[in-house]
């Protein structure tokens, strides 16, 4: 059981992306700061679009399509961080071989 | 604190983007040589949180909102240099796939929610923990107070690069997001202060694992 912590650890981050619909939707402090001092109409259109501004595209319920971003960032964001670290440490162990 | 793409300057982009690089390259070779089998779930399970909990922004003052950057909570557990990989992730995979931050901006964001955050948030821990000794306070105190500074500091630093470019003078836009972010820093202190409460009452020996 010791051993899948990070199992569990990991359900728990996706139960946090699930609460992603209730996140509040006023701007953050970056852009506060553009809108008060006049410079937000400067931030350009993103050249192409993937899953934009964590809305998974295709999907009406907007709740659905958040929590649906969410999961797909949480599950990429770990298979890719442990993937790095797994190949960052498995090649210092063939440099010793 | 995700900039867009619009906000700086070419020169700005460049500098960024080199000492960006530079700082992952050492990174990279740093954990190359000191990553050990047990730090591997924790970089995934950091990653992971860092992004679910970034998507939360809570309300702060005026109609406004913060969302958690998690530079100083990764490099409170896994070491400053390894705070900078798992930034690095996530800042790239939010800039490719979820469009949060430009392209162009991508290299001072990394430097802002990554290099910045991690090594200010590392050493204002350590220096809290130094102070206050051992046990369950020092730790939750020294995380705080990391975790603010690693915020108001990111802030700081993305305040300068607006202003060297031009798009606000420095004695406007650095005291409005030195200021909102002072706020929101309140935020991710008491963030990762539960983390690290949790993980002290679960998995205490996970503090104990060395940095990099």
């Amino acid at each position: 059981m010791k051993s899948k912590w990070w199992l569990i650890s990991l359900l728990v981050c996706l139960a946090v992306a699930c609460l992603s619909p209730l996140a509040s939707s006023s701007p953050d402090g970056l852009e506060r700061v553009a809108e008060d001092k006049g410079f937000i109409g400067l931030a350009g259109e993103a050249p192409f679009q993937v899953i934009a501004d964590y809305v998974f595209p295709g999907i009406e319920n907007e709740v659905l399509a958040t929590m649906l971003a969410g999961l797909i960032g949480t599950l990429v964001l770990f298979g890719v961080a442990y993937g790095l670290a797994w190949l960052l440490k498995s090649r210092k162990g063939r440099a010793v071989a | 604190m995700h900039i867009p793409d619009g906000f700086l300057n070419i020169a700005t982009v460049a500098t960024t983007y080199a000492v960006s690089a530079g700082g992952v390259g050492n990174a990279v070779r740093i954990a190359n040589r000191k990553l050990g089998e047990k730090q591997v779930p924790l970089m995934g399970v950091l990653a992971a949180f860092i992004f679910a909990a970034q998507m939360l922004n809570f309300p702060i003052a005026g109609g406004t909102s913060g969302h958690l950057i998690g530079a100083a909570l990764a490099a409170i557990l896994l070491g400053p240099w390894a705070g900078v990989l798992i930034m690095s992730c996530v800042l790239i995979a939010q800039c490719l796939i979820f469009q949060d931050g430009g392209l162009l901006a991508l290299g001072a964001n990394i430097l802002n929610m990554g290099i910045v955050a991690s090594f200010s948030g590392y050493y204002i821990y350590r220096l809290v923990t130094s102070l206050l000794g051992n046990g369950r306070r020092s730790t939750l105190v020294g995380g705080f107070a990391g975790a603010w500074g690693s915020v108001f500091l990111a802030s700081i630093v993305c305040a300068v690069e607006l202003a060297v470019s031009g798009v606000s003078p420095m004695g406007v836009v650095l005291p409005a997001m030195a200021g909102i972010h002072a706020l929101i820093g309140i935020g991710e202190g008491l963030i990762a202060g539960a983390v690290l409460s949790l993980v002290l009452a679960t998995r205490a020996d996970l503090l104990q694992l060395q940095r990099i």
